[in-house]
């Protein structure tokens, strides 16, 4: 056949098309549930992470079951939403809902005694997704442990939000500010607070602003939405005293 | 894609023109400049001015850069094995398309596979291992090399292509991060005393800017030391 004519290159691309998305359509459906796995895992550790407990990520299902007592759904006046799995909210396509109608999952912790409320996180960082788990102590003010994770950020730069270092500028952090308004947390540059635990900031990354900036907007809009039920959780509590 | 490849059209047409089924050991001396030449006198970043873009984006540290080379090898060397056993096959004028399947298609298997058994790595890679399909030395080397050569030829170019630009990009980051963090894959190398005594880490050098003009000095050595690279005009 004449391998210059037009039927043979439509025969050829055919082949070559049916061959490529055939192999690829194979390896992607034969590795899908290694990498959910994976997916799941991880999401497990890191969650484990913010309350102080280390796992090895294939490891991390039985501590996830034994130190995570409680998972719920909300929807943002505070209310419990018993029909939705809070594991398996997927906050990507909660975002993408109006307000009113996302789910925003909580977990609590038990942790030798101690409680700590868990709330995922996700916002946008300088090149695509930042998300991340932040752990609340029982007064649901001061932060017990935060964990973030990114897409596509700069290595060295925006990617270092990963690092310990720069997570544990979080602990013991206010998320309110001294009257009691909810502020969150700053990532804030040029940061001179030293190690000051009430000033609702932390030190932020040169060169990485954005992705900082990223982090701030993602604490901020995601906790106002379980603020109600907080406050639900602190009344009583009042209440009974 | 073709910012210079006034020597590379040269010497490959010497190899296309060159009998392929030359009888030669497995690593004899014109297989062996294919694997050698690309790690000096071709150097397909310094001398061809190809793949830049990645040399700039993935050298901020050491660790990111080693695996992106290895990434970048294994592509390589199987779209250059894989576009040689078809170069009787393909049609010419779709032949760049082709090209970029294969590759596409190679480029998705690694990030598959990576995702399922090696995570870790993949979500270090992140979105560069996606960016390998748009590295200007894979098509560079399926266009001048693999389409006219045969399968153990092409696959000696692509390793040798490969570790070429690893060679550049794990020296850039070397400088990058050495000076810009004080560290070496991680681990502090500058101890706290030189601090402590005023130096300070170099925040200019974990910019992109720097990159570049680090891959800069490294063609300035390179030039100075083979004056035969210098353009007469």
């Amino acid at each position: 056949m004449d391998r210059n004519s037009n039927a043979y290159t439509f025969l050829f691309v055919i082949l070559l098309i049916a061959v490529v998305a055939s192999t690829l359509a194979l390896t992607a459906t034969s590795l899908q549930p290694a990498q959910a796995e994976n997916v799941k895992n991880e999401k497990m550790q890191n969650i484990l992470g913010t309350v102080g407990i280390e796992v090895v990520r294939d490891s991390a299902q039985i501590p996830f079951e034994k130190y995570i007592v409680q998972r719920i759904a909300l929807d943002n006046k505070g209310n419990e939403r018993t029909e939705v799995n809070a594991f398996d909210v997927d906050l990507k396509k909660e975002l993408k809902k109006p307000v009113a109608e996302q789910s925003f999952p909580l977990y609590v912790a038990n942790v030798e005694g101690s409680k700590y409320y868990i709330v995922p996180l996700r916002g946008k960082g300088l090149w695509d997704a930042i998300w991340g788990y932040v752990a609340l102590k029982d007064d649901v003010n001061t932060i017990k442990g935060a964990v973030f994770d990114h897409k596509g950020e700069t290595p060295g730069l925006g990617a270092e939000i990963t690092q310990m270092w720069f997570k544990k500028a979080f602990d013991d952090e206010k998320i309110l500010d001294s009257s009691g308004e909810f502020v969150g947390v700053s990532v804030a540059k040029g940061y001179q607070g030293g190690d000051n635990k009430d000033d609702n900031a932390v030190d932020a990354i040169s060169g990485a602003t954005i992705t900082g900036d990223g982090v701030t907007d993602m604490i901020s809009e995601r906790l106002v939405n379980y603020l109600p039920y907080f406050k639900n959780k602190t009344n009583v509590k009042v209440a009974s005293n | 894609m073709a910012e210079n490849n006034k020597i590379t059209k040269k010497e490959d047409l010497i190899l296309f023109l060159s009998d392929t089924d030359e009888r030669e050991g497995l690593l004899g001396k014109k297989n062996r400049k294919l694997l050698s030449d690309p790690l000096t006198d071709n150097n397909p970043i310094t001398v061809q001015v190809l793949g830049i873009c990645s040399a700039l984006a993935i050298t901020v540290k050491l660790e990111p850069a080693i695996v992106m080379s290895l990434a970048v090898m294994a592509v390589m060397a199987f779209s250059n094995m894989i576009i040689s056993l078809l170069r009787n096959l393909i049609p010419s004028r779709i032949r760049i398309i082709v090209q970029l399947v294969v590759v596409a298609a190679l480029v998705i298997l690694v990030d598959q596979i990576l995702k399922a058994y090696a995570y870790d790595v993949s979500k270090q890679l992140s979105v560069f291992v996606g960016l390998i399909i748009t590295n200007c030395i894979v098509m560079g080397r399926l266009e001048a090399f693999a389409l006219g050569n045969g399968v153990y030829k092409s696959f000696l170019d692509g390793i040798g292509n490969a570790a070429g630009y690893a060679f550049i990009l794990i020296l850039v980051a070397f400088f990058r991060e050495f000076l810009g963090f004080g560290k070496l894959l991680g681990y502090q190398i500058i101890p706290q005393s030189w601090y402590d005594a005023g130096y300070s880490n170099n925040g200019l050098m974990l910019l992109s800017p720097m990159a570049l003009i680090t891959v800069g000095l490294i063609i300035w050595v390179q030039r100075s030391r083979s004056r035969s690279l210098i353009e007469q005009n």
